[in-house]
């Protein structure tokens, strides 16, 4: 294929090329190696930025080279994010992020994998494939953005938005149930579920840096305000005066202790929580519930409790260990390359039963 | 040209070309015996074609007119293109078969019922007033009454076996008795049996026995006077086998994926016509082939465009709804310009229609079904030995131009067989194009200027990481643009490209005189008819000639000539008249259609009529 030179760097040797190449691998990426030449044009005070910064910031932690990582989304005002990431990209079509990025998985297992997407593209139209994404586990990592309402659209109610909710397509409040993302990844059985929050940075990166080192199907909800159609969707227990008292960071093997004072925990009555405050009636942190990533009903339990009548959970809530979808699919190749040797086209052809045409 | 054989003074007659078809209930085995049948001619050396009828229904109640499953074949000692117009033999193993079938016998034809399953109720449950062995209706044809359920479960006693099992072996007798009539071996058969039911020693014994109790019927019978040969067929010399359309696409596409040095990834969502590549391709893991199940049709689609952005040769396959639900996907692989393969295989619609029929009018969907304006190649086999090289094709282009090409199959070409010439893999061209490599001056959307092919920069390419997507792409850089004129420009570039697919394909062929009174032009699986119709009409001295588009987007470069050289344009098609809108549209010319959506392929006999009433209509439009 001839090339035309349009402009740009000067041509390098191939040679030349090559010890650039490793001069770069040598060095150690940061923070300003995967920002993007693109102007981001997301609305001045979204809680997009945050979350571009924190992925931006913890993507030379993982080891891999720039040019294996991929970011895909779908459509809605997440969906830009891949152009921003220097680094691979696809801003593929509304709700299909995590088809694409199975396919690739599949073709490419060398490669790190994020799906960036938001509650609509994610919960609606997308609802399928992200449910099967995740019982296949395939190896990445999905990001949804919930800001309860959809943006790019202009403000119309999402499968998170709060049932009565007033918006443009719904004057007189919706009257659709909203859906628990956790619950629905867990039911999905996705093999790291967490949840974070946009202005939360620390407990953001650090629950991204879970994210990107997990191997198999993560599903990461970040709360996120979109301050133009839906102002405030989670403020009620996000912002910097109440987080402490209306959220519960998830420490595993830890028990279960929220507030300003750490003197607030869940405790487990019968199979149902409650909040319990410690030295009140004698309650002790060994009468706390403590917090096992790899157990799914606590898991569960976790995904169901929610802001007024609980702290929000955030931090991982579950991660175990099971087989990638893309190893499966590998071995299943190996094993039969192992069993018939690499397939041969001749056998191939003159595969069943043949007969000879003499002249 | 009877000669006495040995046996029993039988004569035998010779035959250039018998169709025998086997109806009976979708329980009664009749692909099974078709098969076999078509495998023992095929293997003698005959040239066949065949044409599987079954109902949608996976067992309509037994004994009911839409469980009624038939397989016809036509074999023959010279060249021939379709599996018949009508049978000269019909077996029928029910009333059921009998009334669904009856029609298509002509006067003359032989028809060999099972007695024993025209009982009252069995007559009752189709509609028969009379018992039609009885009351003359069958006066037209020969009838060979045969107790076959009875005589098989006889041959039968000793076994182990229920009177269930014992009567789901009666279609071996029936193929016993047709091996006998058309002096065939039973031995490929035999083999199958051994082959089928070794795990099961009494099925095999009782299939192998109800066989050969058929074919000593036959010997031992006075009920037939003659049999018949059909002497092996003068093919071009090499090495055959026997292929349907689905299994020469499933080998096509295996064999690409090596010559383009890409592993092929298949995504697909269970679909009829289609499924059954889906299941071949899943056994060619040791070819690197990795098929993937998806969720849904767009799954399928969306998982193929992963993997081919990741630098695989991602594949899809589907019918016409399969083709609806990936439209949008489809279009997000024009615009990313990645080569991509849609295989639809056609079947009737419209919307869910008729699954397990045949129909070629998805090609206005493909071409035009798409939001904006949606440039994207087109290629369809004509035969099922074919699919090879137009799957084969497919990917040549594909990967060529940076293009998602749709292969237009039919569930006609998809089931059906004929004897295939296996080609040498050696002689198969390289079709791989190298992944962009080079950093130096790289920019996403410049092209190849032969091609306008775009640069395959897949991830894991140092230096190369670009983001792409479905919004439009500035010229060179690729990044968003909402310049007006870009959009133009961008516009006007995919439908060149896509244009420039012509400089680099097969020019269209003409069977018959370069110039005359009528051509023929067809596409898809209506080419064995047609080949045919043209064949008659030039031994009755018409000017008459056939060209068959395997390119439909683009054309071939004189297309345009071709169609211009004849006094009148035929377009016979399985749709109301889809190619035509297109032919008359690019060329401006008064070409007509003959279209008839039965579900079933067309009959020599009616394209040869159509084609004489154009002939002789003094009025006929220039
Ligand atoms: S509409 Fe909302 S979510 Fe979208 S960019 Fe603006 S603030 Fe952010």
């Amino acid at each position: 294929m001839t090339e035309p030179t349009l402009g740009g760097d000067a041509p390098l040797s191939p040679e030349n090329d090559r010890v650039l190449q490793q001069l770069q691998a040598a060095v150690p990426l940061t923070r300003k190696d995967f920002v993007s030449d693109q102007e981001v044009r997301w609305c001045p005070g979204c809680g997009d930025y945050s979350i571009l910064a924190q992925t931006q910031k913890v993507m030379p932690d993982f080891g891999y080279a720039k040019e294996n990582i991929v970011f895909i989304s779908g459509i809605g005002c997440s969906g830009r994010l891949p152009y921003y990431m220097n680094t691979y990209g696809f801003h593929s079509i509304h709700g299909r992020a995590t088809t694409l990025a199975t396919g690739l998985k599949a073709a490419r297992p060398d490669l790190m994998v994020w799906v960036i997407t938001g509650d609509g593209d994610a919960l609606s139209i997308g609802g399928n494939h992200l449910l099967h994404s995740m019982r296949r586990n395939v190896d990445i990592k999905v990001v949804m953005f919930n800001n309860r309402i959809y943006g790019l659209t202009k403000g119309q109610a999402s499968p998170t938005s709060e049932f009565g909710k007033v918006t443009k397509s719904t004057p007189a409040g919706t009257v659709d149930n909203p859906i628990s993302p956790l619950t629905i990844a867990l039911a999905a059985e996705a093999s790291l579920i967490a949840r974070s929050v946009d202005t939360h940075t620390e407990h953001l990166q650090a629950t991204l840096d879970r994210v990107g080192r997990h191997k198999g199907s993560v599903f990461l909800e970040v709360l996120q305000n979109c301050n133009i159609f839906n102002d405030g969707a989670h403020r009620d227990f996000t912002d910097r005066e109440v987080r402490e008292d209306r959220m519960l960071i998830l420490e595993h093997g830890r028990p279960m202790i929220f507030g300003k004072d750490r003197d607030r925990g869940i405790r487990l009555a019968g199979h149902q929580p409650e909040i319990v405050t410690l030295g009140v009636d004698g309650v002790t942190e060994a009468d706390l519930l403590v917090h096992d990533e790899s157990d799914p009903l606590i898991a569960y339990m976790l995904s169901r409790i929610y802001w007024p009548e609980f702290p929000v959970p955030v931090g991982v809530i579950l991660d175990v260990k099971r087989p990638t979808h893309d190893e499966l699919l590998s071995a299943q190749l190996e094993e039969a390359v192992a069993k018939r040797g690499v397939g041969d086209l001749r056998t191939l052809l003159d595969g069943g039963e043949t007969w000879e045409v003499t002249a | 040209m009877t000669t006495p054989t040995k046996e029993r003074d039988v004569p035998t007659q010779e035959l250039e070309r018998v169709t025998i078809r086997f109806a009976g209930d979708s329980g009664d085995g009749m692909q099974v015996t078709g098969t076999q049948f078509t495998r023992t001619a095929a293997v003698f050396g005959n040239d066949i074609s065949t044409l599987p009828d079954f109902p949608a229904e996976i067992r309509a109640p037994a004994g009911s007119l839409p469980g009624v499953s038939g397989f016809q074949i036509s074999f023959s000692s010279s060249d021939i293109h379709t599996p018949g117009d009508e049978p000269d033999v019909l077996v029928a193993m029910n009333p059921a078969a009998l009334k669904a079938n009856i029609g298509d016998l002509p006067p003359g034809g032989a028809l060999i019922v099972n007695t024993d399953a025209f009982t009252g109720p069995n007559l009752q449950k189709v509609g028969y007033g009379t018992n039609p062995l009885t009351d003359g209706s069958l006066k037209p044809f020969t009838v060979f009454e045969i107790p076959i359920s009875a005589l098989n479960t006889r041959a039968l006693t000793g076994l182990d076996m229920t009177n269930k099992q014992i009567d789901l072996t009666k279609n071996f007798f029936a193929l016993g008795i047709m091996f006998w009539l058309y002096e065939r071996s039973m031995e490929p058969t035999l083999q199958w049996i051994d082959q089928k039911f070794g795990k099961r020693p009494v099925i095999a014994e009782a299939n192998a026995r109800a066989l050969k109790a058929g074919y000593a019927f036959g010997e031992t019978t006075e009920i037939f006077h003659t049999h018949y040969r059909v002497a092996p067929a003068h093919l071009p010399p090499g090495r055959y086998r026997n292929i349907t359309g689905n299994e020469a696409t499933a080998l096509g596409f295996v064999v690409a994926s090596r010559k383009a040095s890409r592993p092929l990834f298949y995504g697909s969502y269970p679909i009829t016509p289609a499924s059954d590549i889906l299941h071949q391709l899943s056994g060619y893991k040791d070819f690197g082939v990795t098929t993937f199940q998806a969720e849904d049709e767009i799954a399928a689609i969306g998982s193929a465009i992963g993997a081919s952005y990741g630098g695989a040769l991602g594949m899809t396959g589907t019918s016409g709804p399969g083709i609806a639900l990936k439209s949008e996907a489809m279009n997000l692989a024009v615009m990313v310009e990645l080569p991509l393969i849609v295989i639809d295989v056609q079947r009737a619609g419209p919307s869910t229609g008729m699954p397990t029929k045949n129909e070629q009018s998805d090609l206005l969907q493909v071409m035009f079904g798409r939001n904006g304006d949606s440039p994207i190649a087109v290629v369809a086999p004509a035969t099922p030995g074919d699919c090879f090289d137009m799957a084969f094709e497919a990917v040549r282009i594909a990967l060529r131009s940076m293009t998602p090409v749709v292969y237009l199959s039919d569930a006609f070409l998809a089931t059906g067989s004929e004897p295939w010439a296996i080609p040498s893999v050696d002689d198969l061209p390289d079709i791989s194009v190298p992944n962009r490599t080079d950093r130096a001056g790289f920019q996403p959307y410049s092209r190849d200027p032969v091609t306008l092919a775009r640069p395959w920069a897949v991830p894991g390419t140092p230096g190369l990481e670009h983001r792409i997507g479905g919004l439009e792409k500035a010229d060179v850089t690729g990044n968003v643009s909402y310049d007006p004129d870009n959009h133009h420009r961008m516009q006007l570039l995919r439908v060149e490209k896509i244009a420039r697919i012509a400089n680099d394909i097969a020019e269209l062929e003409v069977y018959g005189p370069d110039r005359g009174d009528l051509l023929i032009l067809g596409w898809g699986s209506t080419y064995g008819a047609i080949r045919s119709a043209v064949e008659r009409l030039q031994a009755q001295g018409r000017s008459v000639a056939h060209a068959h588009l395997r390119h439909l987007n683009p054309f071939p470069r004189n297309t345009g000539d071709v169609v211009r050289s004849y006094r009148r344009v035929l377009i016979p098609e399985v749709n109301l008249g889809q190619l035509l809108l297109l032919i008359r549209a690019r060329y401006l010319i008064d070409a007509v259609g003959y279209d008839r959506v039965r579900g079933k392929p067309f009959r020599i006999a009616e394209i040869e009529e159509e084609a004489i009433r154009l002939l002789d209509d003094p009025e006929a439009p220039r």
